[in-house]
């Protein structure tokens, strides 16, 4: 079935050529910058959609880990009496949801991409990277909202309590949104281009993540699993070194090591890569499959 | 540089029939494990001679079988000039919506490629990507980038879309407590604002009032008379070659035609029910009729007595009918049935009507009869033709075709018509032109 090459003079250019075999590493990260006002109205649309009607408005951005946080401070602080490495509960937990809240938030809209939009996508062209990308990107936002209301509960227990410093490690902080919006991003992306047509991931992906969460240490301090094995699963999930790297840096409590935070940023970096050029090559056909 | 903007060099598009994959990731999953293991697939069932299929008639994943695939495109070659408006024409599945499809880049060719010039826009629908929870202020910039403007172009124009679609009190309000209509209205300002150097125009034409279809069309002859360049698919021929200077027809995935629009919806005219314009019998004895009459041909002339299949409603047509009189005892008469497509006979007309030959024994001979049928007479629409040719007294059918030959009215009337400059559906089967007189009482 190869048509005939014509032979067309190079002196013709073409501002765009649609085949059926574009390469593996033709991204269209142009046409993204190029839409770059499409992201910034879809994130927009995100945070405004999200809470018109609603009384609390935007305070259900701290509102929901704040719970998540009271919940873990009765259930894992009080009842099961898990350490909390000698922190004030709720701070020591705050931190762990807010982190793990926007990684799990990010990768389980992401991972919907195609499902959810496929009416869209069906009817217009817009590079599709922009929807993910604008969904991790408002994520982020909240993420920002989040860390500005544990200010200052960080204040007040530095205050109250001993014990608790900053250190330099603090200043890691964008290098830690970074792999955690790289890490969910890339995840989310590979997820959405395999549930085009394996439809049971969805589910998986839901109930993964709430499992996921107890692989890190978002409930435990790593300082407190000595165990071998037990160590090296926990520090295979690459949110762990983001949540201990955090807690080390800003509460002065939790395992930092470079080779820990290496390892994620690897992860990310190869998730990310890996998930996007598979999301490009199924972007290309998926509405004759979904 | 050439002119040439859209350039598709043997497009195809293949789709899978039936389910696609397995559906489930637990049978692709074994499937795999077992051509690890080097098993045969535990999917496939086997027969007792050994011929296997698959489960459902499921597509081999592997090795796409032609059983199971259907090219809805294939080679398909086409060229748009830049500022050609380009009619895509065709039944349902001739392929029209793949094409489309491939063209706005929402889904890849399989085979071909299509080489594009400029920025295209696509408009397969208005509204798209409207959130009811947003104002029409916010959703306007949101519908705006998703058709590819910047905010900056958004904002320029903003106060003339805002004026175009009459929706201005309105446009701090959500959407969702808009009436459709002025969804629509909105929706489509957004669209008819954009600027790209193609226009791709699904049939959006067929929603919405008589009111917004004019409108729409109006702003897509504006924009094919600024140079650029428009692709519009639809089934409203009338709209088609109105707006449109060339055609596209396909046929079961191929180009049929590829030309001047006139041509091209005479050809998707005939397609149809297979009803030509005109209809020849070289051989009067292979031809219709018997020992008395029998009909050699019939078509429909224009004023300048050329061949037509396409009319225009304000021009008169003449229907011409050659038929060989064998029996000078007899006296054999045409007659014409205009019917429209849903077999309404619109009126009947017969030869007899012509003085010269009333009640007058003629020679036996080959006959030509004309019929006149002035102009503004039908509605716009397909004609079907039904000739017989009788003789009375006592009665006598020699001839009888019910669908000799088809036409298509179009109406291209910019104030002249009898529709005046009305845009919208005329009601009515016919369209005569009827005197009026008016005076002060």
């Amino acid at each position: 079935m190869k048509p005939i090459e014509k032979q067309v003079p190079e002196s013709e250019a073409w501002s765009l050529i649609l085949r059926p075999d574009a390469g593996w590493w033709d991204l269209h990260l142009g046409d993204l910058w190029r839409y770059r006002d499409l992201v910034t109205l879809f994130v927009r649309r995100d945070f405004i959609a999200q809470f018109k009607q609603t009384v609390l408005g935007p305070a259900w951005f701290v509102l929901q880990p704040l719970l998540t946080t009271a919940m873990f401070t009765v259930v894992f602080g009080n009842i099961a009496r898990i350490s909390t490495d000698g922190l004030p509960k709720i701070l020591f937990y705050l931190p762990g949801n807010i982190l793990w809240g926007c990684f799990a938030g990010c990768l389980s809209s992401t991972s919907d991409t195609f499902i959810a939009n496929a009416y869209l996508f069906g009817k217009v062209y817009f590079p599709r990277l922009s929807v993910p990308v604008s969904v991790t990107l408002s994520q982020l936002l909240k993420l920002g909202l989040q860390f500005l209301f544990f200010l200052p509960f960080l204040a007040y227990y530095s205050i109250t309590e001993t014990g608790i410093r900053l250190t330099w490690a603090a200043a890691l902080l964008p290098a830690l949104v970074l792999i955690l919006a790289a890490l969910s991003l890339g995840t989310g992306l590979l997820i959405s281009s395999m549930t085009t047509k394996y439809r049971d991931l969805r589910f998986l992906v839901q109930f993964g993540i709430q499992l996921a969460m107890y692989t890190t240490t978002v409930i435990y301090p790593l300082g407190a699993i000595q165990g071998g094995k037990a160590r090296y699963f926990i520090l295979a999930n690459p949110m762990t070194p983001v949540i201990e790297t955090f807690r080390y840096g800003f509460l002065g409590k939790g395992v930092f090591s470079w080779w820990h935070l290496g390892y994620s940023a690897l992860v990310a970096a190869l998730l990310l890569l890996v998930g996007t050029v598979v999301f490009t090559r199924v972007e290309r056909t998926f509405m004759d499959t979904v | 540089m050439s002119d040439v903007v859209i350039r598709a060099e043997g497009l195809g598009k293949q789709y899978r029939l039936g389910e696609i994959g397995t559906g489930t990731l637990s049978h692709d999953l074994n499937r795999w494990w077992a051509r690890v293991r080097g098993r045969p697939d535990p999917l496939v069932k086997v027969t007792e001679t050994g011929r296997s299929f698959r489960k459902n008639r499921m597509p081999d994943l592997d090795s796409a079988s032609c059983e199971d695939t259907v090219w809805a495109l294939k080679e398909v070659s086409f060229e748009v000039r830049k500022g050609e408006a380009l009619g895509i024409i065709g039944r349902n599945g001739a392929g029209k919506s793949t094409l489309l499809k491939i063209l706005s880049r929402i889904t890849a060719p399989t085979t071909g490629r299509v080489k594009i010039n400029g920025r295209i826009a696509s408009l397969l629908e208005v509204g798209t990507g409207f959130h009811p929870e947003l104002t029409g202020r916010e959703n306007l910039f949101l519908n705006g980038a998703i058709l590819g403007m910047t905010r900056a172009e958004t904002a320029a124009k903003f106060d003339e879309i805002v004026d175009f679609s009459g929706c201005e009190r309105f446009i701090d309000t959500p959407v969702k407590r808009y009436s459709s209509g002025m969804y629509v209205r909105l929706a489509f300002a957004v669209a008819a604002h954009l600027e790209p150097e193609i226009l791709i125009v699904d049939e959006v034409l067929a929603v919405g009032d008589g009111e917004f279809q004019k409108k729409c069309l109006g702003k897509m002859q504006d924009v094919a008379g600024h140079g650029r360049t428009v692709l519009f698919v639809s089934h409203n021929m009338s709209a088609v070659s109105k707006l449109c200077n060339r055609g596209l027809l396909l046929q079961n995935g191929t180009v049929l035609f590829g030309g001047e629009i006139a041509s091209a919806i005479s050809c998707y005219t005939d397609q149809g029910r297979k009803i030509p314009s005109r209809l020849e019998y070289e051989d009067m004895h292979q031809a219709p009729g018997d020992h008395i009459a029998r009909l050699k041909s019939v078509e429909l002339l224009d004023g300048e007595g050329r061949a037509v299949s396409l009319i225009d409603i304000r021009k008169p047509v003449t229907v011409e009918i050659k038929y060989w009189h064998l029996d000078h005892r007899e006296c054999p008469t045409a007659i014409l049935h205009f019917k429209d497509e849903l077999n309404n006979t619109l009126l009947a007309t017969n030869e007899f009507n012509a003085k010269e030959w009333k009640d007058v024994h003629r020679a036996a001979g080959l006959i030509t009869a004309r019929c006149h049928v002035p102009g503004n007479l039908f509605a716009e629409g397909r004609i079907i033709v039904l000739l017989a040719i009788n003789s009375y007294n006592p009665s006598m059918s020699h001839v009888y075709e019910d669908d000799a030959i088809s036409f298509e009215v179009v109406d291209h009337s910019v104030g002249d018509g009898v529709r005046g400059p009305v845009t919208g559906p005329w009601p009515g089967l016919m369209r005569p032109w009827l005197n009026w007189e008016t005076q002060r009482a």
